[in-house]
């Protein structure tokens, strides 16, 4: 044996759950982005120039910025950093082939695929922080009251979207220019979420005459797409990765 | 778990398409347990996808490939038992080399991750390193050494090697002639797919691919050498027309 060293005794396998496997994947993957803060860092940065370009051509002095575009602008904000991290997504995957390395354990490919979407969400989630909070800043939107409803509206929002573009992002794998495709696939399939997160954002801050029923509507129908996107996605990974 | 520890894997007619484009055909072969098979061939003979094949990672487009009494494919239970060394080492740079066993040790269901990555870690010999330096710091020769504990980690029944040997310094050669003199010994099966006739030298059995069909394929107690590997090789691939046409023109 190399080195004199004794072999090591054959370990006791019990095979893990599919949460516990998706929650390692994700726990994984946000701790090796605790630690090099690439991914996060991008990501809040254009949020934040996103927010700040458009502060530039809306904020009035005097005058509120109307909720419809303070939606329009978070949400863009939202697609534009979420891109970003979707293009990364897969990254630590493919450098040094860990992806086979994943593929090869008896992990479900949908458990892969649920804790990629699941760190994904959380860096989203923390970009978000962010970005609500500078868009309230900026815009003088009055969010205080229905934070926790705007929260929702783009978590759902968030989860959709994460959901679409991780599967995009896996197909992506080995493309040259998967930066540009991963746009140009994915931005046509989220339009119903984003129309869906910005009408119900918009509906919720609206100063003068908030229409909570509207926003419930959205919301319902944010929850709907996440189901959808969530399902499609735990289908198709495994075709996609497998390349069959 | 499926106990298949001493049981041969049997190639039986395994074919493969791609785009039309024939990358294996009737690839018959049996790989026994407490061996060391060497594939080789030229570029494009086939040699990645058979790994790929054996490994479930590629389906194939024809035959099967039974171990033991079961049939393996990508929905078996068999998987479980197969450790993968490619010429990519397989882990995360980002993580350490306890993390990256840790991670894969708890994908695998490994009992105590902790304790299984700490034993391996000994056992490849890189118990002395940085214990917070991420994999993609160590030299080319400690990432193999992580590599090949990463595949160990759920203790396989059989080990794939994909071009191990490549960028590895004299010394680290050696110690992968050691290792896999070890896990021979360990009773798995070993396949191990390579350009490089020295490294194939410690086989047992040889298999060399030509054009995607097996064009020789022996088995030698006590091992080849590296002179009868290099003289199968080169008699079962050399390109007989274009010697034929170098001869006409007096070359």
């Amino acid at each position: 044996m190399s080195d004199g060293q004794t072999p090591a005794s054959p370990p006791a396998l019990r095979p893990a759950g599919f949460f516990r496997q998706a929650l390692r994947i994700a726990a994984k993957d946000l701790a090796i982005e605790w630690r090099s803060r690439e991914v996060l860092a991008t990501m809040t940065f254009l949020a934040v120039v996103v927010v700040l370009i458009f502060s530039f051509a809306f904020v009035l002095e005097g005058s509120r910025t109307p909720a419809p575009v303070v939606a329009g602008i978070i949400w863009i904000a939202l697609v534009v950093s979420g891109t970003v991290g979707l293009a990364r997504a897969f990254d630590r995957e493919r450098d040094g082939e860990a992806i086979r390395s994943l593929l090869l354990t008896p992990a479900p490919r949908a458990a892969i695929y649920l804790g990629k979407l699941l760190a994904t969400v959380a860096l989203m989630a923390i970009t978000e922080i962010a970005l609500t909070a500078l868009s309230g800043l900026l815009f003088s939107a009055s969010m205080g009251a229905v934070l926790g409803r705007v929260a929702l509206l783009l978590a759902l929002g968030t989860i959709g979207f994460a959901a679409a573009g991780c599967i995009f992002s896996a197909a992506l794998l080995r493309a040259r220019g998967r930066d540009a495709l991963l746009a140009t696939l994915l931005y046509p399939i989220i339009v119903p979420i984003v129309i869906a997160g910005a009408r119900g954002t918009t509906q919720l801050i609206d100063p003068i005459a908030p229409d909570f029923d509207g926003a419930r509507f959205w919301t319902q129908f944010l929850f709907a797409l996440d189901i959808l996107f969530v399902t499609a996605g735990l289908w198709a990974f495994e075709p996609i990765v497998s390349g069959d | 778990m499926n106990d298949v520890g001493g049981a041969a894997l049997r190639l039986s007619k395994v074919g493969k398409i791609y785009d039309g484009r024939r990358a294996l055909a009737d690839v018959s072969a049996t790989f026994e347990a407490g061996r060391i098979a060497a594939v080789l061939g030229p570029n494009g003979a086939g040699k990645s996808t058979l790994l790929g094949i054996l490994s479930t990672l590629i389906a194939p487009s024809a035959g099967e490939i039974r171990w033991g009494d079961e049939r393996l494919g990508r929905g078996s239970a068999l998987r479980a038992r197969i450790g993968y060394v490619g010429h990519e080492p397989g882990l995360y740079g980002d993580l350490t080399a306890t993390e990256n066993l840790t991670l894969f040790a708890s994908l695998y269901g490994v009992d105590d991750p902790a304790a299984r990555a700490a034993a391996l870690l000994g056992r490849v010999g890189l118990g002395d390193a940085p214990s917070d330096a991420p994999a993609r710091t160590f030299s080319r020769g400690m990432t193999q050494r992580l590599a090949l504990a990463r595949a160990l980690v759920h203790d396989p029944a059989l080990l794939l090697f994909d071009e191990p040997a490549s960028a590895l310094d004299p010394a680290g050669a050696d110690w992968l002639a050691t290792e896999l003199a070890a896990e021979r010994a360990a009773g798995r099966v070993v396949v191990l797919v390579t350009h490089d006739l020295a490294a194939a030298a410690v086989a047992d059995q040889v298999v060399i691919l030509r054009r995607g069909r097996v064009v020789f394929d022996e088995t030698r107690a006590g091992g080849f050498g590296v002179e009868a590997v290099r003289a199968a090789y080169e008699s079962k691939t050399r390109d007989k027309t274009r010697d034929k046409r170098l001869e006409a023109t007096g070359v």
